[in-house]
């Protein structure tokens, strides 16, 4: 790519008559500049299509927390004891969330303000990911400059600017914590591994506040502090102790943690929880092995260190244990959670906490999905570690191993693919950037004098020192030509996928739905939005609403009325409670809805518009998390035969239950399809099996245009019984 | 001056408006009107006490047959009555838009009802008790016999005209003072639906009464027996909407009202019936006059403020306060009674408290909030046999500590602060000594 766009601008700069190291630099400016604007226009595709909104289930809650701290102020924030959710819990939510965006945000808006752009706080909520992924882009060159050379720098950040992997989570609207914690990841590893290149105190301590605002953005902050620890071991083992290391190490681990702890969130666990040992660990590690080589230093007889090195080691080793254990012992250190297990077992979750695993999103990672994501960096990552192998320093071993632990946890977890992301656009612009380099360098070997202005070229033989083919090879220069062609057919198709993606794929809000019609127009389904602003307007301003937690944020942001669980799911038992009431008979759920002062149920049903993630399909996720806590709930008195099924043939308690009476209500007398019968489901392809559904104690209050999302009101018990 | 006559009127029709609202009127309920549908408006005259004293009680009454086809309850959406009395047992359908839902919906809508059947009574209403949770016998032919406690009366071997003194224990529904003498029934037996549990008999038969067709010879042991049979029932709706479902038109009659009774097989001969007694004191209780409470001023303050607040602490004192009155059929008068309590609940109840009175209606209690955050409600349930139903929810948030609230220096701590400041100290001073001692 680079390449590409040098001819033209070297004629140009010719007349400037620049010297070529300004060349290169004012190449290298303009280009990340454009690569900077990229990474934002490119996630603008939602706001084209639809509008300016928040999209999704989280970003919901961002933004009304985002809201909040813009009304009430910091300290206001930071005690917030919200009662509209988790009804009637309620939940302290200064004190369960990761504020670094929420504060981003507000900064952003302050700035502005400041600067008189009159602009609404959901503007800047909207904008903040694509912002910050411009941001990442820059932090890639700088990266991948320090792993590599400039040329690796410039090919990772604009690999990583239109990387579908990353622009899952970052486009305009997806207002989430792994919008700027990208950001705050790749940027912290950029300052310890400069850090550890440079042994300087100044680094490691920016690197302990990167680490911190990494803290403050997202709980993924977890894989930092357990792959610095590992990347340190991994340097103690293959024998590349250095004080370098030693400075950048102690540094950000004992500032970073002091930092983390002043998050209200995670505050103690950053000493206690079993997740964090791993780098209290090496940090003792680390002061034993700096002792150790004092005492070498000191001692000459190597056979009198041979012995106090056995004895050291081992006394460590010993009192290490020993610690740990008691500290599990007594409870003072807390063991791994659930969700920290399901990452090193994948099939953890699915036996223990469903809850986890009926996320779509924490899923184990299909191939598809990965081709999906990164199309050719699948294959030029290989490639990339190839040549880290080829050049071993301290940073490619780290970039080696970011990549390799985030790739594993990117086929546990489907989102965990974003966190692999930065290290695969850097491993594969490693592999781009030496091949092209290579190659340019067997051109230019031939016709030193013809290409005096690829910059790109002069830099590169600069830097690579060794002449890679063997110069008597036969159409040597054409196969550099032809390579080079398909590297740069390879990179351009890239591009379209990774545009393509972004267009189809990645810009869907999900809180809009669009489809195609039935001669090709676009079809919007604004049946939440219509929902949630029913709800506004047309329940008391303390109406309980009951739904299935993945509205829940959704509910109280737009909607502004008190829901019973939402998609914090801190409270297993009542998301459990909530599973039972919707998987009972009615009378038997009407008990479990009163004790809860419900006073709607609000049902996602899809049956109509063929949306196919609605509250049906999700059912057995609530009869399976419901039984977890009540055994009552039995997940194969709803399933015949293992199979699960809505037509005549479902299970009777299956055709009876709450769930399925509330979305399929008067659904009997519908005509869906033409040429199918009367409460014909599109969703599932069914005839439905139940056609006739009284509803004793709740009655309809609102459905959508296209029967989305059905309200129901809980009516006030019989007056004469 | 025409100007000012406009204003007058509209004044007056201002004034004249809470008076076009028919339905009950919690703060006065005076001047009531009460629709009374007939058979034959000689009952009008048959039954004459019963009305007259209801008349001398402030109650507007309107009679009409059940059959008028002008018959309405509400007109423009609004309830033309307060309370409706059913004395046309054999009515098969109402005249006019008057239908079963017609007076389901009157009394759903907190109206009051009286209904009173006999031998002649029609499906229509019976199926209107059905709907109150009362069952009247199948049998249309069925009377209640009793052939031990029945009326000594001319005709020897009528064993249908019973007395009973079953009662049921409630001041509140047949007033203070004990109704000295049986009342005589004469009429049809019904059933209270056990699944309704608003239902009350108020008049049972005795155990040896049954429900046959005294004209006909038993062949088949009759369904409902003994004490199982009510005469008188009672309904108090959620909305606390009264009923009264009797099985004899004639209890309210002028005959039986007059009429001196002896029970069978014992000596007291009491000169007049309890029956006057009874259907006043019962009356008095179905419209309102009796055992009507409301709840309100629900008040909770933090201790040491005049303010209610919108959100409480953990651990904050608060003092709780309600009044609650009672009607007397002319004005408010304070309810006194020592077993109203309060609850501070969250999905259980975290605090019970029996509210303290000072005899003038007002109800207090100080308590400390739990230890516990979330949305609390302060519930007041009170449920007396006969008393109006008071269910009081009030919610109310109780968050947790705010940073700055907690305990800034603790004394168990001091070691801890020693140990830092002495280790900040040290720190100074050792790089003090490490920089610049060479």
């Amino acid at each position: 790519m680079t390449t590409v766009t040098n001819m033209p601008l070297s004629d140009l700069l010719k007349s400037f008559k620049l010297k070529t190291k300004q060349q290169e630099l004012l190449i290298r400016v303009s280009i990340l500049c454009l690569v900077y604007i990229l990474a934002f226009i490119t996630r603008l595709f939602s706001v084209l299509r639809y509008e300016s909104m928040i999209h999704e289930f989280d970003p919901y809650f961002n933004y009304r927390t985002t809201l909040y701290l813009t009304q009430n102020g910091f300290y206001d924030f930071w005690n917030w004891f919200d009662y509209e959710s988790w009804y009637p819990l309620g939940r302290i939510v200064g004190g369960t969330l990761y504020p670094g965006l929420m504060v981003t945000a507000v900064l952003i808006y302050r700035i502005l303000h400041f600067l008189r752009f009159a602009v609404h706080i959901r503007e800047v909520c909207v904008l903040t990911a694509p912002f910050f992924a411009s941001n990442t882009t820059l932090v890639a060159y700088f990266f991948g400059k320090e792993i590599w050379d400039t040329g690796a720098g410039l090919v990772a950040a604009i690999l990583i600017a239109i990387c579908p992997g990353y622009i899952s989570r970052s486009v305009a609207g997806s207002y989430d914590n792994e919008g700027v914690a990208i950001f705050a990841l790749l940027f912290t590893f950029y300052l310890f591994v400069k850090a550890v290149n440079t042994g300087s105190l100044a680094w490691s301590l920016a690197s302990a506040f990167g680490y911190f605002y990494m803290v403050s953005a997202w709980g993924g902050y977890v894989f930092i502090i357990n792959l610095i620890p590992l990347y340190v071991l991994v340097l103690l083992i293959t024998g590349r102790y250095s004080m370098r290391l030693y400075v950048a190490y102690n540094c950000m681990y004992v500032l970073g943690m002091l930092l983390a702890m002043q998050i209200r969130f995670v505050g103690f666990q950053h000493v206690q929880s079993g997740e964090h040992m791993a780098a209290m660990g090496v940090f003792f590690l680390m002061q034993v092995f700096y002792f150790l080589d004092w005492v070498k230093h000191m001692l000459s007889d190597t056979k009198l260190f041979q012995a106090f090195l056995r004895i050291t080691v081992t006394c460590a080793v010993v009192v290490g244990t020993i610690a740990l254990g008691l500290g599990m012992l007594s409870g003072y250190i807390s063991p791994w959670t659930g969700r920290f297990y399901s990452l090193l077992d994948p099939t953890y979750a699915k036996d223990h906490i469903p809850i986890i695993a009926s996320v779509s999103e924490h899923q184990p990672t299909a191939w598809s999905s990965f081709m999906f994501d990164y199309h050719i960096l699948l294959f030029l990552f290989p490639a990339g570690l190839y040549f880290c192998f080829k050049r071993l320093s301290d940073a490619t071993i780290f970039i080696v191993m970011y990549g390799l632990t985030s790739m594993y946890f990117a086929g546990v977890m489907v989102r965990l693919i974003l966190v692999a992301t930065p290290a695969v656009c850097l491993i594969s612009a490693i592999a781009v950037s030496a091949t092209v380099k290579n190659l340019t360098v067997l051109l230019r070997s031939k016709n030193k004098g013809v290409l005096t202005g690829s910059t790109k070229g002069s830099s590169s033989s600069r830097a690579s020192s060794k002449a890679l083919l063997d110069q008597s090879q036969p159409f040597q220069k054409n196969g550099a030509i032809a390579l080079l062609f398909g590297a740069f057919y390879l990179l351009s198709k890239y591009a379209t996928h990774c545009t393509w993606v972004t267009s189809e794929a990645y810009s869907s809000p999900s809180i809009v739905l669009a489809a195609r019609g039935a001669h090709g127009n676009r079809v919007i389904f604004d049946d939440y939005r219509e929902a949630y602003f029913w709800l506004r307007q047309n329940t008391p301003v303390d109406a309980k609403v009951m739904s299935w937690w993945d509205y829940g944020y959704q509910i109280t942001a737009m909607g502004n009325r008190t829901v019973i669980v939402d998609n914090n799911t801190w409270n297993n038992t009542h998301i459990a409670t909530v599973g039972r009431a919707l998987s009972s008979y009615e009378d038997e759920a009407i008990e479990i809805m009163r004790s809860l002062d419900v006073d709607y149920v609000l049902v996602v049903f899809g049956g109509v518009t063929g949306y196919s993630s609605d509250d049906i399909n999700k059912f057995l996720w609530m009869v399976r998390i419901g039984g977890g806590v009540f055994p009552v709930i039995k997940e194969p008195d709803y399933l015949v035969n293992g199979e699960y099924r809505v037509d005549k043939g479902a299970a009777p308690k299956m055709l009876n239950c709450l769930m399925y009476k509330l979305c399929y209500y008067r659904f009997g007398e519908m005509l869906t399809e033409y040429g199918k019968p009367p409460g014909y489901d599109r969703a599932r392809g069914v005839e439905i099996g139940n056609k006739d559904i009284k509803l004793e104690h709740l009655e309809e209050a609102f459905t959508t245009s296209n029967w989305i999302v059905r309200i129901y009101k809980v009516k006030p018990p019989n007056n004469r019984w | 001056m025409k100007s000012l006559s406009f204003f007058f009127f509209f004044i007056f029709i201002i004034s004249v408006f809470p008076f076009l609202c028919f339905s009950f009127n919690p703060e006065s309920p005076t001047d009531r009107r009460v629709l009374v549908l007939l058979d034959d408006f000689s009952l009008k005259y048959s039954h004459s006490i019963f009305f007259n004293s209801l008349k001398s009680r402030c109650l507007n009454l309107e009679f009409k047959l059940s059959d008028d086809p002008s018959l309405s309850l509400q007109r423009y959406g609004q309830y033309l009555y307060d309370a409706l009395i059913l004395f046309c047992p054999s009515t098969k359908k109402f005249g006019g838009s008057l239908d079963l839902t017609a007076v389901i919906d009157f009394v759903d809508s907190g109206h009051d009802l009286i209904l009173a059947a006999d031998s002649t009574a029609s499906d229509l209403i019976k199926n209107i008790a059905t709907e109150c949770g009362v069952d009247f016998d199948e049998d249309s032919s069925a009377m209640v016999i009793d052939h031990k406690s029945y009326a000594i009366s001319g005709t020897e071997g009528d064993h249908s005209l019973i007395v009973s003194d079953d009662f049921i224990q409630s001041g509140a529904i047949l007033g203070k003072t004990k109704i000295e003498a049986p009342v005589l029934f004469k009429g049809i037996a019904h059933s209270v639906n056990s699944a309704n549990s608003l239902v009350l008999k108020v008049l049972s038969a005795s155990p040896s009464a049954y429900s046959a067709n005294p004209e006909s010879k038993l062949l088949n042991p009759p369904l409902l027996t003994g004490s199982a049979i009510s005469l008188v029932s009672v309904v108090q709706a959620r909305n606390n909407a009264r009923i009264m479902i009797a099985g004899s038109l004639d209890l309210f009659s002028n005959r039986l009202l007059r009429t001196a009774v002896q029970k069978a097989g014992s000596q007291d001969k009491y000169h007049k019936s309890g029956n006057e007694q009874f259907v006043t004191e019962i009356s008095k209780w179905v419209f309102h006059e009796r055992g009507h409470l409301k709840a309100v001023n629900l008040r909770h303050l933090r201790v040491g403020e005049t303010d209610e607040p919108a959100m409480y602490r953990i651990k904050d004192d608060l003092k709780f306060s309600v009044e609650i009155h009672e009607w007397s059929g002319k004005n408010w008068e304070p309810y006194v009674a020592d077993d109203v309590q309060v609850q501070f609940y969250m999905m259980s109840s975290y605090v019970l408290k029996t509210l303290s009175t000072n005899g003038k209606g007002l109800y207090l209690a100080s308590f400390k909030v739990p230890d516990v955050y979330g949305v609390f409600q302060f519930k007041v349930d009170y449920h007396r046999l006969g008393y109006t139903s008071l269910s009081l929810s009030k919610q109310i948030p109780v968050r947790p500590f705010r940073h700055n609230e907690y305990e800034r220096f603790i004394t168990t701590a001091f070691p801890y602060y020693g140990a830092s400041f002495t280790m900040m100290a040290g720190f100074f001073i050792f790089s003090i000594l490490f920089l610049y001692n060479k």
